[in-house]
């Protein structure tokens, strides 16, 4: 069974229809990159599934649980996490504490436990810190040792893309929705972002659905390709096929004239 | 720990083209000046300058009145002949006459704009709306020599002005022992209360006299002496604080622990000797800064951490009280079970909580101004209620409820504001040991995720229904810590003592003090709340003070007074490196003078 399975999913805004009868699922394990022009809906479909958004119609299963009607942060809970397209750090806050933010849906110590300084607090404490260290150790030595306790917005651009995913690593999440993760970086970090995707899931076993404008890294990382335009699904398959597919080329660069005489 | 790269002491100038900073403006001198002249007059014209004439800080040569006054021209000065800031890769202009010509400016508009308006005020009756445009303010301005005075006035402004542009010659370490002496000298002049008190409560009482003259103000002898220690304090021991900062923290962990153990029972000998040092008086102010700076800490978790703006913050106060007074009054009106103070606390506490749920709630869907509005109309409901005919058989009506027992623990009764002083220090301490601890854990990270970005926190996993109401919760029952030690040291509650003036002035005082920052909250409390009760004759100029005070905070200072320091240099140091221009000079200059010294191969670069 599919982990997340996206069923006649529907959303309105106002007379513009973002997300139309979509059908879509992910397999666990898989990396699946959503593709379409601009305003096909990719984001809009990120917003719905973590519940930013209410769909008007269908429904969304993950891992057994409908999704549609809960709070983005049961959603986060049971196990979907995602990173913004336009980054969206707590500027203010360390970068420690950006990625012990994400550990919150996973521990319980209220305010009784910490004024009182139970152990069990404490040690819960010490949980969070050593997973969010752990999450941002992952990207190597870019933001631990003494970027630790340094605030997010001294991040350089790149970084704070990093931090988002670290951040979204550290919910314990099973399924990471990252939207636009190469946006605005060089080619060089592009491709080392490219790899990273792919040890996520190699290393850490998470399912991965991202939206991505850049084909390379498309290319490079997704087992499957879907591509959205006008809100509905016009193809899926590999990349070489959708590449290749009549429909997706014309979604991009329009239709061929037809000669009339 | 990350070394620290050595900032430059020039900025890099490439090659030959050297790019010069903007030099001091005397446009901007001259706009200054204006509004110098303009402040000046509207200190005159609002009474202050008279008010405060009664009250001298040198004994017969200066009285606060004229303190005021020209301070005016002096620290408009000091900031007109202060350069523009200087971007990197700019080369800082040379300070020299120019500094000191806006300075003058800056005086020699004041002076005009003064004395104009002496003439005019002279010439033509303005009482009838002006009513504080007396002819004793104008005798003062002219310093009682008719017209002639005017040139002392003029003279005065442009001495002031000419002191504040010299100002900006001296080098850092000058200027600030002069203006850190300068403002101990005026503080100490207008507190002669506290500091004779103090000398009194140390068998120093001798010193008294030579200080202050009896009349009112220090003696020459005693401004000269306060001047040179505080100068000397502000030279030697300032600059030395952040090298010690530096030696404590590379000391092992051992001797940084008696470190931290020494200057505890230094702290805590110091607070137990202080009131019985500083006599009923003073401890009466004290006890009011610890009421509200416990409300202070309670509203920096709700504004500060939670970034919930609420204005109607005395509502959890006055239940706080009217709980107190209810448990524990043999005259509550409906219904008086006579319990201890502390028997009581847990009810307080409980109320408190309710309360704090019964806000939250209808507002967990607001934001900003929204939530403000709303909270300010529950703080306003809160006090009709105790107000209201209504509820007279339970709350008493605008009568309150009086006979309200003093706190005891056993034996020990606290019935004198000195005696008040500890249980509130007390309970000072236990909210700033909740704010401390809440903040630095999973609660007050989400806390403040809320108040940077409520959706993201949201889709991190934050539960923002639960945590607001957290925030409210933790809030009110501080606050009405506040409110039931209000209710025993005062020994009765009216409905009048639970003002939305209170609110706004928790709110004040968190907003100067540093938001978010616990220490700052100190700070502002006995700045906001301590001063004006010690200084009577500014009690009428209360929030015409806040209100200046809250607008140039906003403009030049939005962090607070006490901002973390930590963040403050990690900010200047990043913005180094991240100056990709900046770090490669730096880089080669270092690379440079290891190349001249033979050692060592360059650091490896952190990624």
């Amino acid at each position: 069974m599919a982990l997340l399975e996206v069923r006649g999913l529907s959303k309105d805004f106002g007379g513009l229809r973002a997300i139309d009868h979509l059908d879509f699922h992910v397999e666990e394990g898989e990396i699946v990159s959503v593709i379409g022009p601009n305003g096909a809906g990719k984001t809009t479909l990120f917003n719905l599934i973590t519940g930013l958004f209410q769909p008007d119609e269908g429904e969304i299963i993950f891992d057994g649980h409908n999704l549609v009607g809960l709070r983005p942060d049961q959603i986060t809970r049971l196990g979907v996490a995602r990173t913004f397209q336009t980054v969206r750090l707590f500027f203010n806050m360390t970068i420690l504490e950006n990625v012990m933010v994400g550990l919150h849906g996973r521990t319980r110590s209220g305010i009784l436990d910490t004024i009182l300084s139970l152990p069990r607090q404490r040690e819960e404490e010490e949980f969070i810190r050593q997973q969010a260290i752990e999450a941002l150790s992952f990207f190597g030595k870019r933001l631990v040792g003494f970027r630790l306790n340094q605030p997010a917005f001294v991040l350089s651009y790149a970084n704070r893309r990093r931090l988002e995913i670290a951040r979204a690593m550290a919910t314990g999440a099973k399924l990471l929705l990252l939207d636009e993760p190469t946006a605005g970086m060089n080619p060089r970090e592009t491709l080392e972002l490219t790899e990273l995707i792919g040890r996520l899931r190699d290393e850490k076993g998470y399912t991965i659905v991202l939206i991505e404008h850049d084909m390379r890294v498309v290319k490079g990382v997704s087992d499957r390709v879907v591509v959205l335009d006008y809100g509905r699904k016009i193809a899926e398959g590999d990349y070489e096929e959708v590449a290749h597919n009549e429909r997706v080329l014309e979604a991009y660069l329009g239709r061929k004239a037809v000669r009339s005489a | 720990m990350a070394e620290i790269a050595p900032v430059p002491e020039k900025a890099p100038v490439i090659e030959d083209v050297r790019l010069k900073a903007p030099e001091v403006s005397l446009e901007r001198a001259a706009k200054l000046g204006g509004v110098a002249g303009i402040v000046a007059v509207f200190v005159s014209a609002n009474g202050m300058v008279q008010a405060f004439a009664e009250r001298d800080i040198i004994s017969g040569v200066l009285s606060m009145g004229y303190t005021l006054l020209f301070l005016v021209p002096l620290i408009m000065a000091y900031l007109a002949a202060r350069e523009p800031p200087v971007l990197e890769g700019f080369e800082a202009p040379e300070k020299g006459p120019r500094n000191v010509l806006a300075g003058l400016i800056v005086g020699a508009l004041t002076g005009l704009i003064m004395a104009i308006f002496v003439l005019v005020a002279s010439a033509v009756d303005m009482r009838r709306v002006f009513i504080n445009i007396s002819p004793q303010l104008l005798e003062l301005l002219t310093f009682g020599q008719g017209m002639g005075g005017l040139v002392f006035l003029v003279g005065g402004c442009l001495l002031t002005g000419a002191v504040g542009g010299l100002m900006q010659l001296a080098e850092g370490r000058w200027r600030r022992a002069l203006w850190g002496a300068l403002a101990w000298t005026l503080l100490i002049g207008l507190l002669e209360v506290i500091v004779a008190q103090l000398f009194r409560g140390l068998g120093l009482g001798f010193l008294s006299p030579l200080f202050y003259a009896g009349t009112g103000g220090l003696t020459p002898l005693g401004t000269a002496v306060v001047f040179v220690l505080a100068f000397l304090y502000y030279w030697s021991v300032v600059p030395k604080v952040d090298m010690w900062q530096r030696r404590y923290a590379h000391m092992p962990a051992e001797r940084q622990r008696s470190v931290r153990l020494s200057l505890t029972v230094a702290a805590v000998l110091l607070v137990a000797i202080l009131p019985q040092v500083l006599g009923p008086f003073v401890s009466e102010v004290l006890d009011l800064v610890g009421i509200f700076l416990l409300m202070g800490l309670g509203l920096n978790i709700v504004v500060g951490f939670a970034g919930l703006l609420d204005l109607g913050y005395v509502a959890f106060f006055a239940v706080g009280a009217y709980t107190t007074a209810i448990l524990t009054s043999p005259a509550s009106p409906r219904w008086s079970p006579e319990m201890s103070f502390w028997a009581a606390l847990p009810f307080v506490i409980l109320a408190a909580a309710l309360a704090g749920i019964i806000v939250g709630t209808p507002v967990l869907r607001m934001r900003g101004d929204y939530l403000a509005i709303v909270t300010l109309g529950f703080g306003e409901i809160a006090r009709l209620l105790l107000l209201s005919d209504w509820l007279r058989p339970v709350f008493g009506g605008a009568q309150g409820i009086l006979k309200i027992p003093t706190l005891s623990i056993g034996p020990i009764v606290f019935r004198t504001p000195v005696d008040m002083f500890y249980p509130i220090v007390g309970f000072c301490l236990v909210a700033a040991y909740i704010s401390w601890k809440l903040k630095n854990s999973r609660i007050g990270r989400a806390w403040m995720a809320m108040r940077e970005d409520e959706q993201v926190a949201e889709a991190m996993g934050v539960d923002i229904v639960e945590i607001k109401l957290k925030a409210f919760i933790v809030g009110a029952v501080i606050a009405s810590f506040g409110g039931a030690l209000f209710a025993t040291k005062i020994g009765s509650v009216f409905p009048h003592s639970f003002s939305l003036l209170v609110s706004i002035t928790v709110l004040v005082l968190i907003i100067v003090g540093g938001l978010g920052n616990i220490p700052g909250v100190v700070v502002g409390t006995l700045a906001l709340v301590g001063l004006p009760e010690l200084l009577r004759e500014f009690q009428e100029y209360r929030l015409l003070a806040y209100g200046v005070l809250l607008i140039l905070m906003m403009l030049y200072r939005p962090e607070g007074l006490l901002p973390s320091k930590q963040w403050v240099r990690e900010l200047h140091e990043e913005e180094l490196m991240q100056d990709a221009w900046l770090k490669m000079e730096e880089d080669r200059r270092r690379a440079q003078a290891q190349a001249a010294q033979g050692d060592l191969p360059a650091r490896p670069e952190e990624a």
